[in-house]
């Protein structure tokens, strides 16, 4: 699904944040990428993202080099794929309905073909009483759910979250994983970026370690 | 969500809604970009004043420019013959046959000689009424009036000269070429002045516009990461700014074409009287005419494409910045 071959990043004319990167993640696999602050965890999931490109080496996403896409490819391979921000990024003058549906309706569909699917999905995140809640009402667990109902909701292939569980208390943190889980039950490859170990001790998957830049991965 | 699977083994049951607390339909689909936000009210207020401005400037320098040409076209048509009193000439017969010499020529519409009452009238201002203009040298006037600008006076004055040596005729040349420097000089003012209003006008939108649009950052790049073209990120701003262009412009533009309407139906109403006459004479009608209105219209437009086109390049330069 995802490749990466000797990929390195810098930042303009800075040191390489990211360096030698070589893996590859499997279709409905499930994985941690951990490390300690400023490892360059961000930077990794902006690659798997597509919103940067790398300063050298090979990556192929859905079997697509992505040096060769240009800005409109890249945008359609984008929607292949979900996000989940640390910060949520959610709009505040749209309702969590319209937060969700969002990638949906700059897809072009019409209201009427996503509007079950939407409330339903809001319903099996626990904010079916929220819908119409702007998001600046809603509290960090249901802001985090409500980003995370509008990363999946355009069913994406791979999953990817920026510390998910960084704004909720541990309770809401492990049914949040159990939400991930599902999904990767479902078939959604997950890739969850963080450094909360006892998070991560909760569920026995694969790890990506970054360290200075390097990469190691944990089977 | 059927590819998601949701079925109940899959389901948290602790973090899903309740049935009993569901049932609140959400309100359907808002602009992405929000209508009312604080900037974009601002960006309206900068873009109605603006245009407002350039709109009183721009009928004002069409208004003065429309009055230049008919004082410039009013004096040219006119001219003036001047019988000189010369001792051994009957000053009565030299006008009479001048006027003859006169409506003989072509491209004439009016040829109005002043009588000897008339001639006393004109210096009553200066030396009193009762005057006895017989006892003064007093030259006398012929009135004439061209049927259109510019045609050729030369053979009249050399058969006046051959024929009535006491006639002279005043074509004002001097006066109109003074009239029509002056007259250049005021709409090459007004016009310069009107390039710097539109080129302010069209700053201030700019400004403004990407004021506006910093404020909507966040707004651009979670379109961007929610997978939306560029093309589709451009278009909700371009049709928002458009818009808020289109508003601030038809409230400025229209308050100045209203404050035309007004200004044209008052000096109409005060003709006849010293100060309408006086309005009169140095702005005509005072009326804008449809290709002023026409003018503020295309203003309006332009100003609502300016902002539209300078959201565009800050959407174009925020993806940049994101990508």
């Amino acid at each position: 699904m995802v490749r990466f071959e000797n990929v390195g990043l810098r930042y303009g004319l800075g040191p390489e944040v990211l360096r030698d990167l070589s893996f590859q993640i499997e279709p409905h696999s499930f994985q941690f990428l951990t490390g300690p602050s400023g490892a360059g965890k961000t930077s990794l999931l902006k690659l798997l993202f597509l919103s940067m490109r790398p300063t050298r080496g090979l990556i192929t996403v859905f079997h697509h080099d992505i040096a060769t896409l240009d800005k409109d490819e890249l945008s359609t391979l984008r929607r292949r794929i979900g996000i989940v921000f640390q910060d949520f990024r959610l709009l505040d003058h749209l309702s969590t309905y319209e937060n969700v549906a969002l990638p949906l309706r700059v897809m072009g569909q019409d209201e009427a073909s996503y509007r079950n699917g939407v409330v339903e999905l809001l319903h099996w995140v626990g904010l079916g009483d929220r819908m119409g809640a702007l998001p600046p009402v809603l509290s960090g667990g249901e802001k985090q759910r409500a980003a995370i109902a509008r990363a999946v909701i355009a069913r994406p292939e791979m999953l990817l979250a920026d510390e998910p569980t960084g704004n909720v208390d541990p309770n809401l943190a492990q049914r949040l994983l159990r939400l991930f889980v599902e999904l990767n039950k479902s078939g959604t490859t997950v890739v969850i970026a963080t450094h909360d170990i006892s998070l991560m001790d909760q569920y026995d998957a694969r790890r990506l370690v970054l360290h200075e830049g390097r990469l190691h991965v944990y089977d | 969500m059927t590819e998601l699977q949701m079925r109940p083994q899959f389901m948290d049951r602790e973090l899903m809604t309740p049935p009993e607390m569901s049932g609140l339909l959400p309100r359907s689909e808002s602009p992405i970009v929000p209508k009312n936000s604080i900037a974009g009210r601002a960006l309206v207020a900068v873009v109605a004043i603006m245009t407002f401005l350039a709109s009183l400037t721009t009928g004002g320098v069409m208004l003065v420019a429309s009055s230049a040409s008919d004082w410039q076209s009013d004096v040219s048509r006119e001219v003036t013959i001047q019988v000189k009193p010369v001792d051994g000439r009957d000053l009565d017969a030299d006008v009479a046959r001048t006027v003859e010499i006169v409506r003989a020529f072509p491209g004439l519409e009016d040829v109005r000689p002043y009588s000897k009452e008339e001639s006393a009238q004109l210096l009553e201002p200066w030396l009193g009424s009762g005057l006895a203009i017989e006892t003064l040298p007093v030259p006398r006037m012929i009135a004439v009036r061209l049927s259109s600008v510019g045609i050729g006076l030369g053979p009249l004055r050399k058969s006046l000269t051959e024929q009535v040596p006491a006639a002279s005729l005043d074509d004002h040349r001097a006066w109109v070429d003074r009239m029509r420097a002056m007259a250049r000089t005021t709409v090459a003012g007004g016009i310069g002045l009107l390039i710097l209003m539109l080129t302010a006008t069209v700053m201030s939108v700019i400004f403004a516009t990407r004021g506006a649009m910093a404020t909507n950052r966040p707004i651009v790049e979670v379109l961007h990461f929610t997978g939306a073209k560029s093309s589709f990120i451009a278009s909700q701003f371009q049709r928002h700014f458009l818009l808020l262009g289109l508003e601030g412009g038809l409230i400025g533009g229209g308050l100045a074409m209203v404050l035309f309407g007004i200004c044209g139906i008052a000096a109409g109403m005060s003709a006849g009287t010293a100060a309408g006459d006086q309005v009169s004479v140095l702005f005509g009608s005072f009326t804008l005419g449809w290709v002023g209105y026409l003018a503020i219209a295309a203003l309006i437009g332009l100003i609502a494409v300016v902002a539209a086109i300078a959201s565009r390049r800050t959407v174009d330069r925020t993806l940049q910045a994101v990508e």
